[in-house]
Protein backbone atom coordinates (compact mmCIF):
# COMPACT_ATOMS: atom_id res chain seq x y z
CA UNK A 1 0.00 0.00 0.00
CA UNK A 2 2.54 2.51 0.61
CA UNK A 3 4.87 1.49 -1.82
CA UNK A 4 1.65 2.25 -4.08
CA UNK A 5 1.41 5.69 -2.62
CA UNK A 6 4.75 5.77 -2.75
CA UNK A 7 5.23 5.54 -6.82
CA UNK A 8 2.00 7.41 -7.64
CA UNK A 9 4.16 10.81 -5.60
CA UNK A 10 7.10 10.19 -7.67
CA UNK A 11 5.27 9.83 -10.67
CA UNK A 12 3.73 13.24 -10.18
CA UNK A 13 6.69 14.66 -9.59
CA UNK A 14 8.21 13.66 -12.62
CA UNK A 15 4.70 14.23 -14.56
CA UNK A 16 4.95 17.67 -13.21
CA UNK A 17 8.23 18.33 -14.76
CA UNK A 18 8.23 19.75 -10.86
CA UNK A 19 11.20 17.32 -9.86
CA UNK A 20 13.72 18.55 -12.65
CA UNK A 21 13.39 22.25 -10.88
CA UNK A 22 16.19 21.46 -8.53
CA UNK A 23 18.22 20.04 -10.57
CA UNK A 24 17.74 23.13 -13.30
CA UNK A 25 18.00 25.02 -10.39
CA UNK A 26 21.38 23.94 -9.01
CA UNK A 27 23.56 24.20 -12.09
CA UNK A 28 21.96 27.73 -12.95
CA UNK A 29 23.60 29.01 -9.61
CA UNK A 30 26.59 27.39 -9.74
CA UNK A 31 26.99 28.06 -13.75
CA UNK A 32 26.19 32.26 -12.64
CA UNK A 33 27.85 31.79 -9.53
CA UNK A 34 31.31 32.33 -11.53
CA UNK A 35 29.76 35.15 -13.93
CA UNK A 36 29.27 37.23 -10.78
CA UNK A 37 32.33 36.96 -8.49
CA UNK A 38 35.24 36.36 -11.02
CA UNK A 39 36.77 32.83 -12.61
CA UNK A 40 39.50 33.23 -9.66
CA UNK A 41 39.64 29.62 -9.33
CA UNK A 42 40.87 30.06 -5.70
CA UNK A 43 37.40 31.83 -4.62
CA UNK A 44 35.25 29.45 -6.10
CA UNK A 45 37.01 26.24 -4.67
CA UNK A 46 36.65 28.07 -1.42
CA UNK A 47 33.46 29.51 -1.66
CA UNK A 48 31.47 27.15 -4.26
CA UNK A 49 31.17 24.20 -1.24
CA UNK A 50 28.91 26.16 0.79
CA UNK A 51 27.26 27.70 -2.05
CA UNK A 52 26.56 24.06 -2.87
CA UNK A 53 24.48 23.89 0.23
CA UNK A 54 22.66 26.73 -0.07
CA UNK A 55 21.45 25.90 -3.61
CA UNK A 56 20.62 22.37 -2.55
CA UNK A 57 18.34 23.53 0.31
CA UNK A 58 16.88 26.27 -1.69
CA UNK A 59 16.28 23.59 -4.08
CA UNK A 60 14.38 20.78 -1.86
CA UNK A 61 12.37 23.97 -0.75
CA UNK A 62 11.12 24.87 -4.05
CA UNK A 63 8.36 21.91 -4.12
CA UNK A 64 6.70 23.18 -1.21
CA UNK A 65 3.38 23.96 -2.37
CA UNK A 66 2.73 20.83 -4.69
CA UNK A 67 3.60 18.35 -1.81
CA UNK A 68 0.84 18.62 0.54
CA UNK A 69 -2.15 20.96 -0.39
CA UNK A 70 -3.12 19.59 -3.83
CA UNK A 71 -4.06 16.05 -1.79
CA UNK A 72 -5.53 18.02 0.75
CA UNK A 73 -7.64 19.92 -1.99
CA UNK A 74 -8.79 17.49 -3.85
CA UNK A 75 -9.79 15.13 -1.35
CA UNK A 76 -7.18 12.39 -1.87
CA UNK A 77 -5.63 12.90 1.48
CA UNK A 78 -9.95 12.40 2.96
CA UNK A 79 -9.64 9.44 0.66
CA UNK A 80 -6.72 7.83 1.99
CA UNK A 81 -7.96 7.91 5.44
CA UNK A 82 -11.09 6.44 4.69
CA UNK A 83 -8.98 3.59 4.02
CA UNK A 84 -7.28 3.69 7.74
CA UNK A 85 -3.92 4.85 6.66
CA UNK A 86 -2.94 7.03 9.27
CA UNK A 87 -1.90 10.64 8.90
CA UNK A 88 1.59 9.61 9.32
CA UNK A 89 1.73 6.73 7.39
CA UNK A 90 0.82 9.07 4.63
CA UNK A 91 3.39 11.77 5.13
CA UNK A 92 6.06 9.06 5.38
CA UNK A 93 4.84 7.52 1.87
CA UNK A 94 5.45 11.57 0.61
CA UNK A 95 8.45 12.41 2.71
CA UNK A 96 10.37 8.96 1.07
CA UNK A 97 8.90 9.70 -2.72
CA UNK A 98 9.62 13.74 -2.36
CA UNK A 99 13.44 12.66 -1.13
CA UNK A 100 13.83 10.59 -4.43
CA UNK A 101 12.51 13.09 -6.37
CA UNK A 102 15.06 15.71 -5.83
CA UNK A 103 17.82 13.73 -3.50
CA UNK A 104 19.20 11.41 -6.43
CA UNK A 105 18.68 14.22 -9.20
CA UNK A 106 20.79 16.72 -6.95
CA UNK A 107 23.50 14.49 -6.20
CA UNK A 108 24.01 13.78 -9.85
CA UNK A 109 23.85 17.46 -10.66
CA UNK A 110 26.37 17.98 -7.32
CA UNK A 111 28.92 16.91 -9.86
CA UNK A 112 29.00 19.22 -12.89
CA UNK A 113 28.07 21.78 -10.55
CA UNK A 114 31.43 20.82 -8.52
CA UNK A 115 33.66 21.14 -11.85
CA UNK A 116 31.37 24.61 -12.98
CA UNK A 117 32.70 25.73 -9.09
CA UNK A 118 36.46 24.27 -9.48
CA UNK A 119 36.05 22.58 -6.03
CA UNK A 120 38.45 19.70 -5.25
CA UNK A 121 37.83 16.51 -5.64
CA UNK A 122 37.85 15.40 -1.63
CA UNK A 123 36.15 18.85 -1.01
CA UNK A 124 33.38 17.75 -3.66
CA UNK A 125 33.22 14.28 -2.29
CA UNK A 126 32.32 15.82 1.44
CA UNK A 127 29.51 17.97 -0.07
CA UNK A 128 28.38 14.61 -1.44
CA UNK A 129 28.26 12.92 0.83
CA UNK A 130 26.96 15.56 3.15
CA UNK A 131 23.98 15.75 0.88
CA UNK A 132 23.13 12.35 0.56
CA UNK A 133 22.97 12.55 4.55
CA UNK A 134 21.27 15.92 4.98
CA UNK A 135 18.73 15.44 1.79
CA UNK A 136 16.24 13.10 4.11
CA UNK A 137 16.30 15.58 6.36
CA UNK A 138 15.59 18.39 4.19
CA UNK A 139 12.52 16.55 2.15
CA UNK A 140 11.32 15.67 5.62
CA UNK A 141 11.07 19.30 6.87
CA UNK A 142 9.45 20.11 3.54
CA UNK A 143 6.92 17.59 3.91
CA UNK A 144 6.58 19.27 7.60
CA UNK A 145 5.89 23.09 6.66
CA UNK A 146 3.65 21.43 3.75
CA UNK A 147 1.09 19.81 6.27
CA UNK A 148 1.28 22.60 9.06
CA UNK A 149 0.29 25.26 6.05
CA UNK A 150 -1.79 23.26 4.14
CA UNK A 151 -5.15 25.10 3.53
CA UNK A 152 -3.86 27.84 4.57
CA UNK A 153 -4.18 31.26 2.88
CA UNK A 154 -0.92 33.21 1.31
CA UNK A 155 1.16 30.25 2.68
CA UNK A 156 4.25 30.93 0.58
CA UNK A 157 5.26 34.06 2.92
CA UNK A 158 4.71 31.63 6.40
CA UNK A 159 7.06 28.30 4.87
CA UNK A 160 9.86 30.75 4.48
CA UNK A 161 9.77 31.67 8.01
CA UNK A 162 9.20 28.12 9.47
CA UNK A 163 11.32 26.29 7.37
CA UNK A 164 14.98 28.86 7.63
CA UNK A 165 15.01 28.24 11.47
CA UNK A 166 14.94 24.49 11.33
CA UNK A 167 16.83 24.28 8.27
CA UNK A 168 19.82 25.82 9.60
CA UNK A 169 21.63 23.66 11.49
CA UNK A 170 22.04 21.07 8.31
CA UNK A 171 23.63 23.82 6.75
CA UNK A 172 25.60 24.77 9.48
CA UNK A 173 26.99 21.18 9.81
CA UNK A 174 27.15 20.43 6.11
CA UNK A 175 28.93 23.58 5.53
CA UNK A 176 30.94 22.95 8.22
CA UNK A 177 32.37 19.51 7.79
CA UNK A 178 33.88 21.59 4.47
CA UNK A 179 36.34 23.35 6.38
CA UNK A 180 36.97 20.62 9.66
CA UNK A 181 37.49 17.84 7.11
CA UNK A 182 33.93 15.74 7.57
CA UNK A 183 33.55 13.43 10.74
CA UNK A 184 31.60 14.99 13.50
CA UNK A 185 30.20 17.55 11.26
CA UNK A 186 28.48 14.70 8.98
CA UNK A 187 27.39 13.34 11.99
CA UNK A 188 25.58 15.75 13.51
CA UNK A 189 24.49 16.44 10.06
CA UNK A 190 23.23 12.79 10.11
CA UNK A 191 21.86 13.21 13.26
CA UNK A 192 19.67 16.42 12.84
CA UNK A 193 18.39 14.92 9.34
CA UNK A 194 17.18 11.63 11.25
CA UNK A 195 15.46 14.50 14.01
CA UNK A 196 13.62 16.04 11.36
CA UNK A 197 12.94 12.56 9.63
CA UNK A 198 11.03 11.08 12.42
CA UNK A 199 9.39 14.38 14.00
CA UNK A 200 8.17 15.39 10.59
CA UNK A 201 5.18 12.76 9.95
CA UNK A 202 3.84 12.53 13.72
CA UNK A 203 4.05 16.62 13.72
CA UNK A 204 2.68 16.81 10.28
CA UNK A 205 0.17 14.19 11.03
CA UNK A 206 -1.32 15.99 13.86
CA UNK A 207 -1.67 18.74 11.97
CA UNK A 208 -3.75 17.22 9.48
CA UNK A 209 -5.65 15.98 11.42
CA UNK A 210 -6.13 19.04 13.31
CA UNK A 211 -6.77 20.83 9.77
CA UNK A 212 -10.02 18.20 8.70
CA UNK A 213 -11.99 18.96 12.26
CA UNK B 1 -18.66 -10.11 1.54
CA UNK B 2 -18.86 -9.71 5.11
CA UNK B 3 -21.81 -8.83 6.74
CA UNK B 4 -22.15 -5.44 7.11
CA UNK B 5 -24.00 -3.39 9.33
CA UNK B 6 -24.73 0.58 9.89
CA UNK B 7 -25.27 1.85 13.72
CA UNK B 8 -25.51 5.59 14.75
CA UNK B 9 -25.91 6.14 19.06
CA UNK B 10 -27.06 9.71 20.14
CA UNK B 11 -24.02 11.44 17.64
CA UNK B 12 -24.17 15.12 17.98
CA UNK B 13 -22.21 17.12 15.53
CA UNK B 14 -20.19 20.46 16.59
CA UNK B 15 -19.02 22.66 14.16
CA UNK B 16 -17.53 26.51 14.52
CA UNK B 17 -18.61 26.50 17.82
CA UNK B 18 -22.44 25.51 16.29
CA UNK B 19 -24.41 22.65 17.58
CA UNK B 20 -25.83 21.19 14.10
CA UNK B 21 -27.64 18.32 15.61
CA UNK B 22 -28.14 16.23 18.43
CA UNK B 23 -29.56 12.85 19.66
CA UNK B 24 -29.23 11.38 16.06
CA UNK B 25 -29.39 7.52 15.89
CA UNK B 26 -29.37 5.24 13.30
CA UNK B 27 -29.12 1.77 12.46
CA UNK B 28 -29.17 0.07 9.28
CA UNK B 29 -28.39 -3.62 8.41
CA UNK B 30 -26.96 -5.05 5.68
CA UNK B 31 -29.29 -4.14 2.15
CA UNK B 32 -30.39 -1.13 3.95
CA UNK B 33 -30.22 2.10 2.18
CA UNK B 34 -31.07 5.84 4.17
CA UNK B 35 -31.32 9.33 3.24
CA UNK B 36 -30.31 12.46 4.99
CA UNK B 37 -32.43 14.88 3.91
CA UNK B 38 -32.48 18.91 5.16
CA UNK B 39 -31.62 22.21 3.65
CA UNK B 40 -28.24 23.37 2.94
CA UNK B 41 -25.99 23.86 6.11
CA UNK B 42 -27.64 21.61 8.24
CA UNK B 43 -24.87 19.05 8.83
CA UNK B 44 -25.42 16.82 5.86
CA UNK B 45 -22.00 16.30 4.62
CA UNK B 46 -20.58 16.60 8.33
CA UNK B 47 -23.00 13.14 9.16
CA UNK B 48 -21.57 11.68 6.47
CA UNK B 49 -17.75 12.72 7.53
CA UNK B 50 -19.14 11.45 10.92
CA UNK B 51 -20.11 8.21 9.64
CA UNK B 52 -16.65 7.69 7.27
CA UNK B 53 -14.32 8.28 10.31
CA UNK B 54 -12.97 11.93 9.30
CA UNK B 55 -14.79 14.01 11.69
CA UNK B 56 -14.85 12.96 15.15
CA UNK B 57 -18.65 13.33 16.95
CA UNK B 58 -19.30 15.83 19.39
CA UNK B 59 -21.39 13.13 21.13
CA UNK B 60 -22.43 9.61 20.50
CA UNK B 61 -20.95 6.52 18.79
CA UNK B 62 -20.64 5.15 15.64
CA UNK B 63 -20.48 1.65 14.59
CA UNK B 64 -19.32 -0.06 11.76
CA UNK B 65 -18.86 -3.66 10.39
CA UNK B 66 -17.05 -3.31 6.76
CA UNK B 67 -15.43 -1.08 5.02
CA UNK B 68 -16.62 2.10 3.97
CA UNK B 69 -16.17 4.38 0.47
CA UNK B 70 -17.31 7.69 0.07
CA UNK B 71 -18.39 9.69 -2.66
CA UNK B 72 -18.43 13.52 -1.86
CA UNK B 73 -17.61 17.00 -4.21
CA UNK B 74 -14.04 15.98 -3.61
CA UNK B 75 -13.68 13.43 -6.87
CA UNK B 76 -9.58 12.82 -5.40
CA UNK B 77 -8.75 12.19 -8.74
CA UNK B 78 -5.30 13.03 -10.27
CA UNK B 79 -6.68 15.60 -12.57
CA UNK B 80 -3.77 14.89 -15.56
CA UNK B 81 -4.25 11.24 -15.88
CA UNK B 82 -6.32 9.34 -17.60
CA UNK B 83 -9.58 8.11 -15.61
CA UNK B 84 -8.77 4.59 -15.89
CA UNK B 85 -5.27 5.24 -14.71
CA UNK B 86 -6.40 8.00 -11.90
CA UNK B 87 -8.89 4.50 -10.78
CA UNK B 88 -6.20 2.14 -11.05
CA UNK B 89 -4.31 4.22 -8.60
CA UNK B 90 -7.31 3.47 -5.72
CA UNK B 91 -8.34 -0.11 -7.20
CA UNK B 92 -4.78 -0.89 -5.95
CA UNK B 93 -5.39 1.03 -2.75
CA UNK B 94 -8.63 -0.57 -2.17
CA UNK B 95 -6.83 -4.21 -3.51
CA UNK B 96 -9.89 -4.71 -6.00
CA UNK B 97 -9.00 -6.93 -8.84
CA UNK B 98 -8.53 -5.21 -12.07
CA UNK B 99 -10.95 -6.05 -14.08
CA UNK B 100 -13.22 -4.08 -11.18
CA UNK B 101 -12.46 -0.65 -12.90
CA UNK B 102 -13.89 -1.85 -16.59
CA UNK B 103 -16.79 -3.23 -14.59
CA UNK B 104 -17.40 0.27 -12.93
CA UNK B 105 -16.98 2.44 -15.85
CA UNK B 106 -18.98 0.13 -18.19
CA UNK B 107 -22.18 0.43 -15.16
CA UNK B 108 -21.82 4.26 -15.10
CA UNK B 109 -21.46 4.32 -19.08
CA UNK B 110 -18.67 6.05 -19.38
CA UNK B 111 -16.39 3.23 -20.84
CA UNK B 112 -15.66 5.93 -23.44
CA UNK B 113 -13.77 8.48 -21.04
CA UNK B 114 -11.70 5.68 -20.00
CA UNK B 115 -8.77 7.38 -21.48
CA UNK B 116 -9.59 10.61 -21.26
CA UNK B 117 -7.49 12.82 -18.94
CA UNK B 118 -9.80 13.64 -15.72
CA UNK B 119 -9.28 17.71 -16.24
CA UNK B 120 -11.14 17.30 -19.48
CA UNK B 121 -14.28 16.07 -17.97
CA UNK B 122 -17.21 18.24 -17.55
CA UNK B 123 -18.87 17.91 -13.67
CA UNK B 124 -20.81 15.20 -14.21
CA UNK B 125 -18.62 12.95 -16.44
CA UNK B 126 -16.14 13.47 -12.81
CA UNK B 127 -19.07 12.68 -10.43
CA UNK B 128 -19.88 9.22 -12.39
CA UNK B 129 -15.59 8.90 -12.20
CA UNK B 130 -15.63 8.98 -8.50
CA UNK B 131 -18.79 7.03 -8.31
CA UNK B 132 -16.97 4.77 -10.46
CA UNK B 133 -14.00 4.37 -7.02
CA UNK B 134 -16.62 3.98 -5.12
CA UNK B 135 -18.19 0.92 -6.98
CA UNK B 136 -14.83 -0.90 -7.95
CA UNK B 137 -13.60 -0.50 -4.79
CA UNK B 138 -15.78 -3.17 -3.27
CA UNK B 139 -16.79 -1.82 0.46
CA UNK B 140 -20.13 -3.21 1.18
CA UNK B 141 -21.10 0.82 3.15
CA UNK B 142 -21.47 3.42 0.77
CA UNK B 143 -21.29 6.96 1.77
CA UNK B 144 -22.71 9.33 -1.00
CA UNK B 145 -22.51 12.92 -0.49
CA UNK B 146 -25.21 14.75 -3.02
CA UNK B 147 -24.99 11.46 -5.20
CA UNK B 148 -27.43 13.35 -7.71
CA UNK B 149 -25.87 16.93 -8.13
CA UNK B 150 -24.39 16.99 -12.01
CA UNK B 151 -25.83 14.15 -13.18
CA UNK B 152 -27.93 13.67 -15.81
CA UNK B 153 -31.78 11.92 -15.97
CA UNK B 154 -30.43 8.92 -17.26
CA UNK B 155 -27.23 8.94 -15.24
CA UNK B 156 -29.55 9.61 -12.13
CA UNK B 157 -31.17 6.30 -13.15
CA UNK B 158 -28.19 4.25 -13.55
CA UNK B 159 -27.25 5.44 -10.45
CA UNK B 160 -30.50 4.60 -8.85
CA UNK B 161 -29.96 0.77 -10.52
CA UNK B 162 -26.13 0.57 -9.25
CA UNK B 163 -27.51 1.32 -5.95
CA UNK B 164 -30.48 -1.16 -6.14
CA UNK B 165 -27.83 -4.15 -7.37
CA UNK B 166 -25.35 -3.37 -4.55
CA UNK B 167 -28.22 -3.42 -1.74
CA UNK B 168 -29.67 -6.35 -2.95
CA UNK B 169 -25.87 -8.13 -2.42
CA UNK B 170 -25.84 -7.17 1.11
CA UNK B 171 -24.88 -3.54 0.57
CA UNK B 172 -25.46 -0.69 2.61
CA UNK B 173 -26.19 3.07 1.13
CA UNK B 174 -26.14 6.28 3.39
CA UNK B 175 -27.13 9.26 1.00
CA UNK B 176 -27.16 12.90 1.93
CA UNK B 177 -29.22 14.79 -0.33
CA UNK B 178 -31.79 17.99 0.06
CA UNK B 179 -33.56 16.59 -3.02
CA UNK B 180 -35.70 12.94 -3.25
CA UNK B 181 -33.27 10.21 -5.04
CA UNK B 182 -33.56 8.11 -7.62
CA UNK B 183 -34.08 4.89 -5.74
CA UNK B 184 -36.44 3.87 -2.45
CA UNK B 185 -35.17 4.64 1.22
CA UNK B 186 -35.42 2.54 3.90
CA UNK B 187 -35.46 5.58 6.55
CA UNK B 188 -35.14 9.04 5.76
CA UNK B 189 -33.11 11.53 8.00
CA UNK B 190 -34.38 14.59 8.30
CA UNK B 191 -31.99 17.38 9.68
CA UNK B 192 -34.03 20.37 10.99
CA UNK B 193 -32.11 23.91 10.79
CA UNK B 194 -32.85 24.93 14.10
CA UNK B 195 -28.98 25.26 15.12
CA UNK B 196 -27.68 26.93 17.91
CA UNK B 197 -25.07 28.96 18.85
CA UNK B 198 -23.67 27.07 22.53
CA UNK B 199 -20.75 29.88 22.71
CA UNK B 200 -23.73 32.11 23.74
CA UNK B 201 -25.57 29.77 26.10
CA UNK B 202 -23.20 27.60 28.40
CA UNK B 203 -26.43 25.45 29.31
CA UNK B 204 -26.85 24.45 25.90
CA UNK B 205 -24.78 21.50 26.38
CA UNK B 206 -25.92 19.93 28.97
CA UNK B 207 -29.89 20.22 27.20
CA UNK B 208 -28.22 19.18 23.90
CA UNK B 209 -28.96 15.46 24.21
CA UNK B 210 -32.80 16.55 24.92
CA UNK B 211 -33.12 18.48 21.55
CA UNK B 212 -33.20 15.86 19.78
CA UNK B 213 -33.19 17.89 16.07
CA UNK B 214 -32.76 14.62 14.01
CA UNK B 215 -35.97 12.70 13.77
CA UNK B 216 -36.52 9.51 11.08
CA UNK B 217 -39.29 8.43 9.14
CA UNK B 218 -39.93 4.81 7.39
Amino acid sequence: MIGTLILRDLGRAFRSGGAWMPLAFLLLIAALFPFAVGPNATLLSQTGGGLLWIAALLASLMPIDRLIEPDRESGVIDQLVLRAHGEGTILLAKQVAHWLSFGPPLLIAALPAGALLRLEGDVLGTVMLGLLLGTPGLAALAILVAALTAGLRGSSALTGLLVLPLAVPILIFGAGALHFGGGSALKLVAACSLLLCVIAPIAGGAALRAGRE
Amino acid sequence: MTVATLSLQGIACLRGGRLLFTGLDLDLAAGGCAQIAGPNGVGKSSLLRIVAGLLRPYAGTVRREGTVALTDELDALDRERTVRAALAFWARMDEAPPHAIDAALEDLGITHLAEIPVRMLSTGQRKRAALARTLAGGAPIWLLDEPANGLDAQAAATLGAIVERHQARGGIVLSASHTPLAWEQDVTLHLNASAYDIAEDDGAESTGGLAGTGSTSA
